[in-house]
């Protein structure tokens, strides 16, 4: 089986579970080391390896499978799975396809085959001609719609309505499609969409799971959609034409067993209906499905992959149903994309054919509204971020009139709100079933959301708690998974356990909170169930396997804010709550909770607070006698400069309580500091003198309060300045010295102490010279801990649980504190081609969508695969173009010098030529963007295909300068493009010293696993 | 105004009122079909009944004439948890149907099912509760109740005039579409009041005998007529129907305790091993023990969804594969049917006549 992703993470480790329990020896292969499916106790044997051709090969030539699943893992799988079938792998090992055959997944893919099956059962797409050229572009009618074959998030594709549009959309595309084809169709833009989650056996019967409606119309991708189930809009029977006409569609494409998700435009007057699309496999959209209905999608569609048939597979939430029994709902269901446009200034606002959002959050209500409301609310949209559809009244252009009248009905009667104190107990439910917060009632008045909370409750408005069954009451079922809505009677659900434990989740993905902390959740909640507790888990996010109702004993999906997670809290009346391992989203809560007198179990909240408090943090430092660089606090542009001034060149200038680095610059003068300031907004700036050529350091501990144990020191590839999240990372750290290393854990363990924290503790630390400086500090679960738990094979989240239930860190009998045998490097994956316009430069702003880990004997193998895996394989050989800023000159000659005597061919801007040249290095002379003539600039270089490694630090970023344009040239190319010297040595010593490796399972590379699994 | 519905147990659910005002009776019962909300209240097997929509909105997408599933509403009163006007409160309100929105639909669900479907008075405005239950008390209760004569034609009408095969419809409570169904498999379709004389029907090439409200058990003449027909014509029973054909062929029929109202019942047909998605409206069953005639079970809870006589030239289906509301899976058994029919068999009866 191979995976991709958060979504995929879910469908996978559902699908391995149901395999293994019926008796398969699983075998699973991804690159990511945050997912769950990859954990050592979840498949027989795991490979954390790059998910290529040569990475999966070298694994089925290893383990022989008999069958190869690539349904459940997304678009990379599928893609995967063909050229596995193209390059005769399968055929060789005698690997049979399961879910969906060669043929079907190309039926479903190319366009014109796709066109075919649909008008072979009397239905339309819409009119369109597959391009492969600009030549071909004669006679197409705008608007038009262009749509590049294979490709991920219909990425590189496009709404045009000019001539010139077109031309540009359509070569970009051709460029992305894996098989250089793109589509340009009849625009559809308008058009209402609809999606159908379809399942079939191997003996042709089809059910529908859910039924999707998009509230945005087309021209918007269906992932960046708000999105509502079951639809509203249709009357039964325009609904059961979509149904047919997605039975036929399956039938017809061939998908043989397992899930498809199939899209309709739908004319809104005539009822003209197109297929758009069809996934032939489990999709993001089925991960939606799945949590909407109940339905494990993923589930099913592993156990009709190996033969079973749908009325053989019991609904797990009945236990008496089969899963031929369709889902009814008796609530609604609204998924709100969550974007992270604030990250990449310079990309449009504007959303389109290819997909923007980085993570969804999903609200269940008992109307449209509470949905909608539900799920708005839960993005957690930092103040000010800039994000299509912000609050309840901006409405999109083009929305259905039935959403827009739910919607402004609620609007006016939040108007007619003026004064709290005249609502009545009728008053106050009729405006919380409507779906507003106390929050939002409160601001209408005036009053805070607690004060508001307090007259509510004072009338005896609360919430109640229904079940998600997926056959709307018909069947009793002993559904765990729960949703709260308002002037209903509560369906109580007994407590079997006599402790409880509620685990704050991490909400919708966004950049700095991924799925990382959802790994954490989720084995947070695995632990505390093995020590005897129940779990109750609170999240909002579909994506994820924390909301798996498998995953806790009782699931409540919820916003992940204060008003909710106390609603949750009162009626569960837990021994404690979980804030550790859901990264900032449950940290934000932390004090209502313990307000509300609940116990924060593990590190108390006080800690926390002095960690993220520079100040107190500071004062603690000195007291521990532990170094951090200087800095100061501003509240302006004037003071920001005092304190530049005195703490002395460069600084680095970031707000405080921040996520992901959000505007953190590093400033070099005076002029940049005062700059930087006026980017941010009013709230209160750190600012830190920044340690040049520092090495960077993270740490991941383990802490009862009094003895520490230092799980896992990590070295950043790229130095200080470069996000820690953006940054490769390498275990063991490769230029720390033992005495050094020493140091480092010393004062982590001092550190854990004076913070006392009980469970996990994250330092940020650097070593300049000898002089060792404490960065940052988190007592709390951090992206790096899925990573260091599988690259040394502790389990540092069960480890943790188990410290916050009093546990002695000695009585967890873990293995001595000694850095791994094996190096293992994670590298991190950006969305950079999703925001033509904003600048693919590494920076303190972390800007990484995902992570990949590579492991192997030495660095150099270990840093190639990993590069590999993020999807920017190292050449070995041919064209590599060096520019670097005059700083790194002389640092650029020795990089220069090992690729040119690889065989490259070393070509540099004037000023790096000179100096590699001054080296005595052969070197050739190409022009910068903004002196070129006549096609011999570089850019001209990397769009031909002429140049294969683009080596490039900038002199300053920003919009239009030659360095951004070189970077943009090089990712649309998909030529590996290296921003720092740090990066550019790994790179390159990893083309020198590659070695050719075994691919080898982390059970087998880790014996402790044994163990902590 | 707000409005009440009265259980026989003496359990209150509240609501506003958004239909037609005052007082009506009936057996309260759910459907959790998400769709087609004017199809439920208009086909009249609903007769006598007070139907809960466990969809969580119902009326978003307004009312159509080509949604009427007859010419009339037939539902009691109608529970929502949340109704959305003004089209589809207005139509409801014109054909005299109370119907309450607001309602905890959920947990009036789960006592049906717990407890099964029971007798229910739906209250709007003001009204003295006391005289409502004894109102209440004196509602028959739909075991031994029948129906059909409130709902069937009182006389003959052509549906369709031209076929490949001409159908007789035995009408007690039909849906159009099953009508629609019949002609569009090419079949030429009468339909005929519940009281007709078998001899009128054998003279066509197959008779169908409808949906419809009610007990099948007191079905004492129907019943008669079908067993008359045996033998003598290939018949199809849909619903009502099939428990008719089940007691005129000997078997029994029970009450379920809340019945099968939805559009996602999964049906087993036995032979092919094939799965129906199908749209069921049944509050009473066929009774099976081993019975080798069983062609179609429910996946759901085993009980009889058809029965097959070939030595009669009879089936019968409990569900209903003419949809409306519903998926469509099955629609394609009505046209094999009508596909079946010998056209030949009225001109051989009519010279045998002769």
């Amino acid at each position: 089986m191979i995976g991709q992703a958060c979504e995929f993470d879910y469908a996978g480790s559902q699908a391995l579970k149901v395999l293994r329990a019926d008796g398969f020896r699983t075998i699973v292969v991804n690159s990511n080391p945050a997912t769950i499916m990859t954990d050592p106790g979840f498949a027989d044997a795991t490979y954390i390896e790059p998910l290529d051709l040569d990475g999966v090969a070298d694994v089925l030539g290893r383990e022989r499978p008999d069958a190869l699943l690539p349904t459940v893992g997304g678009q990379t799988a599928l893609n995967l799975a063909l050229e596995l079938d193209e390059a005769g792998v399968l055929e060789t090992l005698d690997v049979e396809l399961i879910g969906a055959s060669v043929d079907a997944i190309r039926r479903a893919e190319d366009r014109e085959l796709f066109r075919d099956a649909v008008e072979s059962v009397g239905l339309r797409v819409p009119a369109s001609r597959i391009v492969g050229h600009l030549s071909e572009l004669e006679g197409v009618s705008l608007p038009a719609v262009v749509r590049p074959a294979f490709t991920l998030g219909g990425h590189g594709g496009g709404f045009v309505e000019t001539r010139a549009a077109l031309e540009r959309q359509v070569e970009t595309g051709i460029f992305e499609s894996r098989i250089g084809q793109v589509l340009v169709e009849e625009s559809v833009r308008g058009w209402d969409e609809f999606e159908l989650e379809v399942i079939r056996d191997r003996r042709d019967n089809v059910v529908v799971v859910c039924s999707i409606e998009n509230l945005d119309p087309m021209g918007v991708h269906t992932g960046d959609s708000v999105t509502v189930a079951p639809q509203m809009t249709l009357s039964d029977d325009a609904y059961q034409q979509l149904r047919d006409a997605a039975a036929a569609v399956i039938r017809a494409v061939g998908v043989e067993t397992g899930g498809s998700n199939i899209q309709f435009a739908r004319n809104r007057e005539t009822g003209e209906l197109r297929v758009i699309e069809m996934n032939p496999r489990v999709s993001r959209s089925s991960a939606l499905a799945s949590k909407a209905t109940g339905y494990p999608i993923a589930k099913v569609a592993a156990k009709l992959a190996v033969g079973y048939t749908l009325d053989e597979i019991p609904n797990d939430l009945t236990g008496t149903t089969p899963a031929s029994f369709e889902p009814t709902l008796d609530y609604v269901v609204v998924k709100f994309p969550r974007f992270a446009f604030e990250k990449f200034p310079g990309s449009e606002l504007a959303l389109g054919t290819q997909m923007k959002s980085v993570g969804e959050a999903m609200g269940i209500g008992r109307t449209f509204a509470e949905a909608f409301l539900k799920a708005m609310r839960s993005r957690e949209l930092d103040a000010g971020s800039p994000t299509p559809w912000p609050r309840l009244v901006s409405i999109p252009d083009g929305v259905h009139s039935w959403f827009v009248r739910e919607l402004e009905s609620v609007s006016a009667a939040l108007q007619r709100v003026t004064c709290v104190e005249d609502l009545v107990s009728d008053d106050w439910l009729a405006l919380k079933r409507l779906g507003l917060s106390d929050a939002e009632i409160g601001e209408q008045c005036g009053l805070t959301e607690q004060e508001t909370r307090r007259k509510r409750r004072a009338w005896g408005v609360l919430p109640s708690f229904r079940r998600v069954d997926s056959c709307a009451g018909e069947v009793e079922a002993a559904s765990n998974y729960l949703y709260s809505t308002w002037g209903e009677a509560d369906e109580a659900l007994p407590r079997s356990e006599p402790r409880r434990v509620v685990i704050l989740g991490s909400g919708p993905n966004r950049i700095g909170q991924g799925i990382e902390f959802d790994y954490c959740c989720v084995h947070a909640a695995q632990s505390f169930r093995e020590l005897g507790y129940e779990a109750v888990m609170v999240n909002c996010n579909p994506e994820t396997v924390s909301t798996d109702y498998d995953t806790s004993d009782r699931l409540y999906f919820e916003p992940l804010q204060e008003e909710e997670v106390l609603a949750v809290c009162e009626r569960e009346r837990p021994d404690g709550v979980v804030i550790q391992f859901g990264g900032q989203t449950p940290l934000r809560l932390a004090r209502a909770v313990e307000e509300a007198g609940y116990e924060v179990l593990g590190t108390p909240y006080g800690s926390i607070e002095v960690a993220e408090d520079r100040g107190r943090f500071g004062e603690l430092l000195q007291r521990l006698n532990v170094r951090c660089p200087e800095w100061g606090v501003a509240n302006d542009a004037r003071q920001a400069a005092t304190v530049a001034d005195r703490i002395g060149y460069p600084v680095l200038v970031r707000p405080s309580f921040v996520l992901g680095g959000r505007s953190m610059r590093v400033c070099y003068s005076r002029r940049e500091v005062e700059a930087a300031m006026r980017l941010g907004s009013e709230v209160p700036t750190l600012i830190d003198r920044f340690l040049e050529h520092a090495l960077e350091i993270d740490v991941d501990a383990l802490s009862d309060g009094r003895e520490t144990y230092v799980a896992a020191i990590m070295q950043h590839v790229e130095e200080a300045g470069v996000h820690s999240g953006d940054s490769s990372c390498v275990l063991p750290p490769q230029s720390l010295r033992p005495d050094q290393a020493h140091e480092v854990a010393a004062i982590v363990r001092r550190l854990a102490r004076g913070l006392g924290v009980v469970g996990l503790l994250n330092v940020q630390l650097a070593v300049s010279g000898d002089a060792v400086f404490v960065l940052e500090a988190n007592p709390r679960a951090s992206r790096t801990v899925p990573f260091a738990s599988k690259a040394t094979g502790v389990n540092l989240v069960a480890a943790a649980c188990r410290l916050a239930t009093g546990r002695r860190l000695r009585s967890l009998g873990l293995p001595a504190e000694r850095p791994p045998d094996r190096v293992s490097v994670k590298a991190a994956v950006f969305p950079f081609a999703r925001f033509p316009g904003s600048d693919p430069v590494l920076g303190p702003e972390m800007r990484s969508t995902g992570e990949v880990m590579a492991s192997a004997a030495d660095f150099p193998t270990a840093f190639g695969k990993a590069e590999r895996a993020a999807g920017r394989p190292l050449p070995s050989t041919g064209t590599a173009f060096i520019s670097v800023r005059d700083a790194d000159k002389d640092a650029a000659v020795p990089i220069a010098a090992v690729l040119a005597g690889l065989g490259f061919r070393v070509v540099a801007t004037a000023g790096t030529a000179g100096a590699l040249a001054r080296a005595g290095l052969a070197v050739e002379r190409v022009e910068k963007v903004s002196e070129a003539a006549g096609g011999r600039s570089v850019l001209d270089l990397i769009r031909r295909g002429q140049c294969d490694l683009v080596v490039n630090t900038p002199q300053g970023s920003g919009a239009r300068t030659d360095g951004h344009r070189i970077r943009e040239a090089a990712l649309a190319a998909r030529i590996p493009c290296i921003t720092t010297i740090e990066g550019s040595s790994a790179a390159v010593a990893a083309i020198a010293g590659s070695q050719s490796e075994v691919a080898v399972s982390l059970q087998e590379g880790i014996p402790s696993y044994a163990q902590t699994a | 105004m707000s409005g009440l519905l009265l259980l026989e147990d003496g359990s209150r659910y509240s609501g506003e009122s958004v239909g037609a005002p005052g007082i009506s009776y009936g057996e309260a019962v759910f459907t959790t079909s998400m769709t087609g909300y004017q199809e439920t209240v208009t086909d009249p097997s609903y007769t006598g009944q007070i139907i809960c929509f466990t969809a969580p909105m119902v009326g978003n997408y307004g009312v159509g004439p080509e949604r009427c599933e007859s010419d009339r509403a037939h539902a009691s009163g109608v529970l929502m948890r949340e109704a959305r006007g003004p089209q589809w409160t207005r139509w409801l309100a014109e054909r005299h149907i109370p119907a309450l929105s607001g309602v905890d639909t959920r947990s009036l669900v789960l006592q049906l099912r717990e407890r099964g479907a029971m007798r229910a008075a739906l209250v709007t405005g003001q009204a003295a509760l006391d005289e409502v239950m004894a109102g209440l008390s004196g509602f028959p209760s739909m075991a031994g109740t029948a129906l059909v004569d409130r709902v069937s034609t009182p006389a003959p009408f052509v549906h369709a005039r031209s076929g490949r095969a001409r159908v007789a419809v035995l009408d007690l409570g039909c849906k159009r579409s099953l009508l629609g169904c019949l002609a569009r498999a090419g079949a030429a379709v009468t339909v005929f009041p519940h009281r007709v004389e078998a001899a009128r029907l054998a003279r066509y090439d197959g008779v169908v005998l409808s949906n419809g409200p009610g007990d099948p058990a007191p079905l004492l003449h129907e019943i008669e007529t079908v067993r008359a027909l045996l033998g003598q014509v290939p018949v199809l029973g849909i619903c009502l129907g099939h428990q008719l054909l089940a007691l005129a062929t000997g078997r029994q029929t029970f009450k379920l305790p809340f019945g099968h109202r939805g559009a996602n019942h999964p049906v087993l047909a036995r032979r092919s091993g094939r799965v129906l998605v199908t749209s069921q409206n049944h509050g009473f069953a066929v009774a099976a023990d081993d019975d080798p005639a069983v062609s179609h079970i429910s996946l759901y809870d085993g009980t009889v969804e058809g029965i097959e006589l070939p030595e009669l030239e009879a089936l019968s289906y409990q569900f209903h594969p003419e949809a409306g509301p519903g998926p469509h899976d099955a629609r394609s058994s009505i046209a094999a049917w009508v596909d079946a029919l010998r056209p030949t068999r009225r001109r051989q009866a009519l010279a045998q006549a002769a």
